[in-house]
């Protein structure tokens, strides 16, 4: 990576997670993965119902409990405790995924080690250590009608994540439909990646520079609106 | 003559399970989802070479003291004490640590089918509703459709998954009566459920057993005719013998993280770019 693009300011996790939420439609439902994905929880756009799914079997579940203070019968996918709300239900693992695998999941929002130009999304490899875990990530990433990728733009070592074809093993071909990084959004379309925002001081040229495949910037290509 | 399945401890609840069966255990990743005290039996008892299917690997005893967990047993009691001959499991490894598991994976004393989550359930209630197999979109164009039969239907394309069938379920409920039927608390009823039934004997371990008729009919999750014993936590858990003190709990944490901050350092070496 240059020097020039080294001093440009990325997005903060809390930002993309922003980002992301920004997707978010009235009434939709919509299952969070870890990490920065949950977080996109917090930033609802105002007026707007969204329900939550979670795989471990509850949907409608309220905002994430200050530490200490839950109910360990009443947690998220990634363990945390959440708060109880009006609707909320609860349902065992078999239902849990008819839903996922059924359509009935508008949007799921995951990471990733990497995505292809195609859309194939490869994330359950931890990279480093040859074992991984599936776990959901699959049946989410085939189930639900739209999937959303909230991930780090590169590697730490300045690596594109965004590739022309995964390196690491793939969770499911032709899967996603929008990448948000720390440094643009882009959507995944029939006649490839097209970039849609760049973050703040960043040009679609310096987006281009760190992303293997050929992006295709729309002509509507401004700043991601974070309002 | 009344039917009656509760039995009166955990000891009598596994005591024909042998070496070699194939055990499933209910739960997702938590400790409360989890039959802990029946594990516990199962390891008391001896057997090995047992076939586990469950969602995860278990996180260990001693990161659930550090929560404040009563009963902090979960998968990790069979995992560290070798008894596992092969794990049919969704969600192995942590990304955070290296667990027990993939220790043992790494040394080679632990064979691994590792399922799709949805297709774990799905195999699972296939085998309890008699099935011969379910057909899933979920896995095609990955490793996991390797060696499987693919049929399109609809003009989409499927694998051919097939149900998983076990010796003995445990499973974990809150509240359960004399006929076995159970209801559950919160999001600890997961795979609870899902595998009561799917097994030649199923075992509930409960918080509370309550009089027959207490359950309401409306809201009763799994009913009795899936589950063969009932067995009841007691009301305070015991002072273990061995039981691991605060000071004991944070250094296992600093021994995980070191062993995170380990497995990054090896990963390096090896020249593996991620982070």
């Amino acid at each position: 990576m240059s020097d020039n693009l080294q001093a440009k300011e990325k997005l903060d996790r809390q930002t993309v997670a922003l980002r992301v939420a920004k997707e978010f439609q009235d009434g939709n439902v919509v299952n969070l993965g870890i990490g920065i994905p949950m977080l996109a929880s917090n930033f609802i756009p105002a007026g707007r119902e969204v329900i939550f799914h979670a795989e471990n079997g509850v949907l409608g579940f309220g905002e994430v409990t200050p530490s200490g203070e839950g109910d360990l019968d009443l947690v998220n996918a990634g363990g945390q405790t959440v708060k109880p709300q009006p609707g909320m239900c609860f349902f065992s693992h078999d239902e849990s995924f008819a839903i996922v695998r059924g359509g009935y999941l508008d949007i799921s929002v995951m990471g990733a080690y990497q995505v292809s130009e195609k859309g194939d999304l490869a994330n359950y490899m931890v990279p480093e250590r040859e074992v991984g875990t599936i776990g959901g990530a699959m049946d989410l990433a085939f189930g639900a009608k739209k999937l959303i990728i909230a991930m780090n733009h590169t590697t730490k070592d300045g690596e594109p994540r965004i590739v022309r074809k995964c390196s690491y093993l793939l969770t499911a071909p032709e899967c996603v439909d929008l990448i948000v990084t720390d440094i643009a959004v882009i959507e995944v379309t029939d006649r490839g990646l097209v970039l849609k925002e760049v973050a703040p001081g960043w040009t679609p040229e310096d987006v281009q520079s760190l992303t293997e495949p050929t992006l295709t910037v729309d002509p509507d290509c401004h700043d991601i609106e974070l309002v | 003559m009344p039917i009656n399945k509760i039995v009166d401890s955990f000891d009598e609840a596994v005591a024909d399970i042998e070496d070699g069966a194939v055990i499933m255990v209910g739960g997702f990743g938590t400790v409360v989802s989890t039959p802990s005290l029946l594990l516990e039996a199962v390891y008391r008892k001896g057997v090995k070479n047992l076939t586990t299917v469950s969602n995860s690997s278990g996180f260990g005893a001693d990161v659930w003291k550090l929560q404040g967990a009563p009963f902090p047993e979960d998968m990790d009691i069979l995992v560290r004490n070798e008894r596992i001959k092969k794990a049919i499991v969704s969600a192995p490894v942590s990304a955070l640590y290296v667990n027990n598991f993939e220790k043992l994976l790494r040394a080679g004393k632990v064979e691994i089918e590792m399922v799709p989550q949805g297709t774990l359930a799905e195999r699972i209630r296939a085998a309890k509703a008699g099935l011969g197999g379910v057909y899933v979109p979920v896995g095609i164009g990955t490793v996991v459709e390797e060696e499987k039969e693919k049929k399109i239907i609809d003009g989409r394309e499927y694998l051919l998954e097939l149900p998983i069938k076990a010796d003995f379920a445990l499973i974990h409920a809150h509240k359960g009566d004399r006929w076995g039927n159970l209801v559950y608390r919160g999001t600890s009823r997961t795979f609870n459920p899902t595998m009561s039934g799917a097994a030649r004997v199923t075992i509930a371990e409960v918080d509370e057993i309550v009089e027959l008729g207490a359950l309401d009919p409306e809201c009763i999750v799994t009913p009795g005719v899936y589950v063969d014993r009932v067995v009841a936590r007691p009301k305070v858990a015991p002072t273990q013998e061995g039981e691991i003190t605060d000071h004991q709990a944070l250094e296992s944490k600093k021994r995980f993280e070191n062993e995170i901050q380990e497995s990054i350092r090896r990963a390096k070496e090896r020249g593996m770019r991620d982070e």
